[in-house]
């Protein structure tokens, strides 16, 4: 069992408001991650739900049991930090330990959990090692086998990959994926790192400024996008924003097309454009145009395409994927 | 080859200005050491000598040990020392975590409350400090020298911990507290053990003016059963006649304590385990 309730839950530190009434369910099992930019919240967010920091306003379940007054050893909580925050004096088995020793846990089942946890992480051979001789993968793992060697209803990740370099990201990033299938338990991530959010989610919170802009699964993020922040956060190239009365659409103000969804050509199309500038990525080529109608313009090709700066194309948006928004930056259905 | 002759004139350079700095700081040390072996008459005659076969003498050790209870004084130095060291430690940890740690109203008033005592020597209150010693009945306790030297001790203390305990990583305390470790442990098991050689070097500070002092003993402990060693080998020096032989003696035999203390604290101050911790 994990299940998370907030109702509105507020946080300011001072006079400065970093969250202004979050209000969200995550059913048990879910992989919920906190998206957004730097400020936005989301770490904040987290600790008050661990237990670090306390809301200024609102409640908070787990489990349908109030937490706001306990702290955070009894919330039944584990939590990976972005640093690992390993005991530098203690062995690795120490580590993963010491939750359950202090929870008053009897040796022998600490032992287990723990031979099942390094089994888990294939963390055998590090055991009786101190973190001072363990590379940054491996203290990630063993951070990650002490939260799970603790059982807990809600596992909390504080942007768990950013210390890694880009291999040990994605190796790490599947054994979350695959722990969270084996455990079937809630977790909650915070990233700032869209691609880790729609390959691991079940459900993406988008915060910006201390609220939530949209909840959803990464699909429903992408092709439905509920206001232009949520739009241009989500999805890599940016989503390209064009000026409705350009194109002639009085009701929105904005228009929105994805690079991807954009065709090329050098005989017909819709917008005239010169290219500023390519990119050639083997599997994908950007470029960047410059249109009368659109003014700068990214466009996705698959594949590879011979095309160089200074050339007249034509694009053609694909018209079934063009978001509208109104004068509020508010989609329109 | 341009290149490492001047790297090799720039290395020279270095080492002549640290190796001067060291005959300087040196020289008074050697020159108390060297002249404490030599009889009477040699000292006065070539103080800068190095005692030989016919000026060496021991009579100044001789003296100091037969004059006066010499071990005694020792042990009160010592104990004064390192009982105010450790208390000085202790509470200045203390306080600098609750500085770092917590955000309260006040905190950064408070913080320079306990700093202030840097700035203002704490001399200018000994006629104070006396008349509260005599109403507590104090004078001539060495509880009085741990008192005085403690509250000497923890402006700088905290200060230097304050700021070192702001880089000990959040993370490492918040994991301390969802595995359930009490703000004690986390002080105690966590945070001291990083920075140990902050607290290494807070020792030095302290240990130092207060093994060298000789104006509290001189006001408050001046009694025989409390005489600590720079208060003992002052007897030595009279108005009108000074037993240099004596005098330079025990200051020689002085210098051994405080020596092994450091020698203790630098250990510390090398051997870190910090690293791993974090990243």
């Amino acid at each position: 069992m994990g299940s998370l309730k907030l109702t509105s839950i507020r946080k300011a530190f001072g006079t400065h408001e970093v969250l202004k009434g979050i209000d969200l369910e995550v059913e048990d099992g879910e992989f919920v991650i906190f998206v957004g930019p730097s400020g936005c919240g989301k770490s904040t967010l987290l600790r008050v739900i661990a237990g670090l920091e306390d809301a200024s306003s609102g409640s908070m379940q787990i489990d349908g049991q109030e937490v706001a007054t306990v702290p955070p050893a009894k919330r039944g909580i584990a939590m990976v930090f972005q640093s690992y925050a390993l005991y530098p004096h203690l062995t690795v088995k120490d580590n993963m330990g010491l939750g359950l020793k202090q929870a008053g846990t009897p040796k022998p089942e600490i032992e287990t959990r723990v031979a099942e946890a390094s089994r888990m992480l294939s963390l055998g051979p590090y055991l009786a090692r101190r973190p001072a001789e363990l590379s940054g993968g491996q203290r990630q793992r063993v951070a990650i086998g002490r939260a799970t060697v603790r059982e807990p209803k809600l596992f909390l990740f504080d942007e768990p990959l950013s210390n890694l370099d880009a291999a040990l990201r994605v190796q790490t990033r599947l054994e979350i994926a695959r722990l969270h299938r084996q455990l079937k338990a809630t977790m909650i991530y915070v990233t700032h790192d869209q691609v880790e959010a729609m390959t691991l989610a079940d459900k993406i919170v988008v915060l910006n400024a201390g609220a939530i802009e949209q909840v959803g699964s990464p699909m429903e993020l992408y092709n439905k996008p509920a206001n232009t922040f949520v739009a241009g956060f989500i999805g890599s190239p940016q989503m390209n924003f064009i000026e409705a009365d350009r194109l002639g659409d009085a009701q929105a103000k904005t228009l929105g097309i994805r690079p991807e969804h954009i065709a090329l050509s050098r005989e017909a199309g819709d917008w005239q454009a010169k290219i500023v500038h390519v990119e050639h990525l083997g599997a994908d080529t950007i470029l960047y145009l410059e249109t009368e109608e659109t003014g700068l313009l990214t466009v996705r090709l698959f594949g590879e395409h011979r095309f160089a700066a200074d050339e007249i194309v034509f694009a053609t948006p694909d018209r079934s994927r063009l978001h509208r928004f109104d004068a509020k930056d508010q989609a329109i259905a | 080859m341009a290149k490492a002759r001047t790297s090799l004139v720039r290395t020279g350079l270095i080492h002549l200005a640290l190796i001067s700095y060291t005959l300087i700081a040196l020289f008074p040390v050697f020159l108390t050491l060297v002249n404490s072996f030599k009889s009477r008459n040699a000292i006065f005659r070539d103080p800068m000598a190095i005692p030989t076969p016919s000026t060496f003498d021991l009579v100044g050790y001789k003296t100091v040990l037969a004059q006066g209870d010499f071990f005694g004084y020792f042990q009160n130095s010592m104990i004064v020392t390192v009982v105010a060291i450790a208390l000085v430690l202790l509470f200045g940890a203390m306080a600098a975590f609750a500085l770092s740690e917590y955000r309260f109203r006040g905190n950064l008033l408070m913080g320079l409350y306990l700093a202030l005592g840097i700035m203002i020597p704490i001399r200018l209150g000994t006629v104070a400090i006396l008349q509260g010693m005599v109403a507590a009945g104090l004078v001539n306790t060495l509880t009085a020298l741990v008192l005085v030297y403690t509250a000497q001790g923890l402006p700088l203390a905290i200060f230097i911990l304050s700021e070192f305990m702001r880089t000990v990583s959040d993370d490492l305390k918040n994991a301390g507290r969802i595995d359930g470790l009490s703000e004690y442990a986390i002080f105690f098991r966590l945070v001291l053990p990083l920075v140990r050689p902050a607290m290494a070097t807070v020792a030095v500070f302290t240990m130092i003016p207060i093994w060298n002092d000789l104006w509290f003993p001189l006001i408050l402990a001046p009694g025989e059963e409390t005489k600590t060693v720079t208060l003992g080998a002052q007897m030595f020096i009279g108005q009108f006649v000074t037993n240099w032989n004596a005098v330079l003696s025990a200051l020689s035999l002085a210098i051994l304590p405080v020596l092994v203390l450091y020698v203790i604290f630098s250990r510390q101050l090398i051997r870190g385990i910090t690293s791993g911790a974090v990243k």
